[in-house]
């Protein structure tokens, strides 16, 4: 390959670093954190499967569990998982949504991700209050 | 040896180039997204949230086959989406992005096995 190609700039290829200098609209955003959801759950999935490893082998390891779990630093763990998980549930409903062609336009499409954010982080909350004993 | 492959008759899906996995990750999605609304269901069904209560949603053999059916569902799900990360973010060395792509499946392959372990030990 001749110098000239080997340098020439690579349009359309982005760095992840790029990514941050953007200004996202609401939509984005839910777009963005869909995928860093995924790639969370991704991450900690083995320790998913150690939860329920522990939840459903004994009544010893249930307890275990019990002891493990009201640590603060294993419940923010969990709080970021249960976040996860229902963001990824509510953006993905919306995503299937769109995929037949509903809610396309701009109007919509921001009014869905205002409900999404909503939906999940509303949730979030309450499963926090429960995580921590306020009820 | 000429090259036929340009112009308007190129061809640009010989192999059904992501179509497969577009859809495979949406039905995976709605496989599991009926499955969280089951166990949640089952889960708060039983009113003795114990030990007990837990373990017996998970000790029938057919919900242990459809979680393990989730479980598969999942792996695929996670496989495009993973994919499609390195795909997105590694653009600058064909070797670093399939090294990604193998320890993605390793991970999510192993996982299945630790899942498989636990549901067939209650």
């Amino acid at each position: 390959m001749s110098e000239v190609v080997k340098n020439r700039p690579r349009y359309g290829v982005m760095r992840l670093i790029d990514a941050t200098g953007y200004r996202l609209p609401l939509a984005g955003i839910v777009s963005i954190l869909h995928r860093i959801s995924g790639m969370l759950m991704f991450l900690l999935l083995p320790f998913i499967l150690f939860l329920l490893d522990k939840s459903v082998t004994s009544e010893v390891s249930f307890a275990e569990l019990q002891a493990l779990t009201s640590g603060v630093f294993v419940k923010l763990v969990i709080l970021a998982l249960v976040w996860a998980f229902l963001h990824h549930f509510c953006a993905g409903v919306r995503h299937l949504i769109m995929d037949l062609h509903y809610g396309l336009d701009k109007h919509t499409a921001r009014k869905s991700a205002v409900g999404v954010l909503t939906v999940s982080l509303v949730l979030s909350a309450l499963v926090a209050l429960k995580l921590f004993g306020v009820f | 040896m000429a090259n036929n492959n340009i112009g308007p008759k190129r061809l640009v899906v010989g192999a059904h180039y992501g179509l497969r996995d577009w859809l495979a990750q949406r039905v995976t999605a709605i496989v599991m997204a009926v499955y969280t609304v089951l166990l949640l269901v089952l889960f708060l069904a039983g009113s003795n949230f114990t030990y007990e209560g837990w373990a017996g949603v998970f000790a029938h053999q057919w919900f242990k086959l459809a979680t393990f059916s989730v479980v598969i569902c999942l792996l695929y799900h996670a496989w495009v989406g993973m994919r499609d990360v390195w795909m997105d973010y590694v653009t600058h060395s064909v070797v670093a992005r399939m090294v990604f792509q193998v320890a993605t499946i390793l991970w999510l392959v192993a996982s299945a096995g630790y899942a498989a372990q636990i549901l067939w030990r209650v």
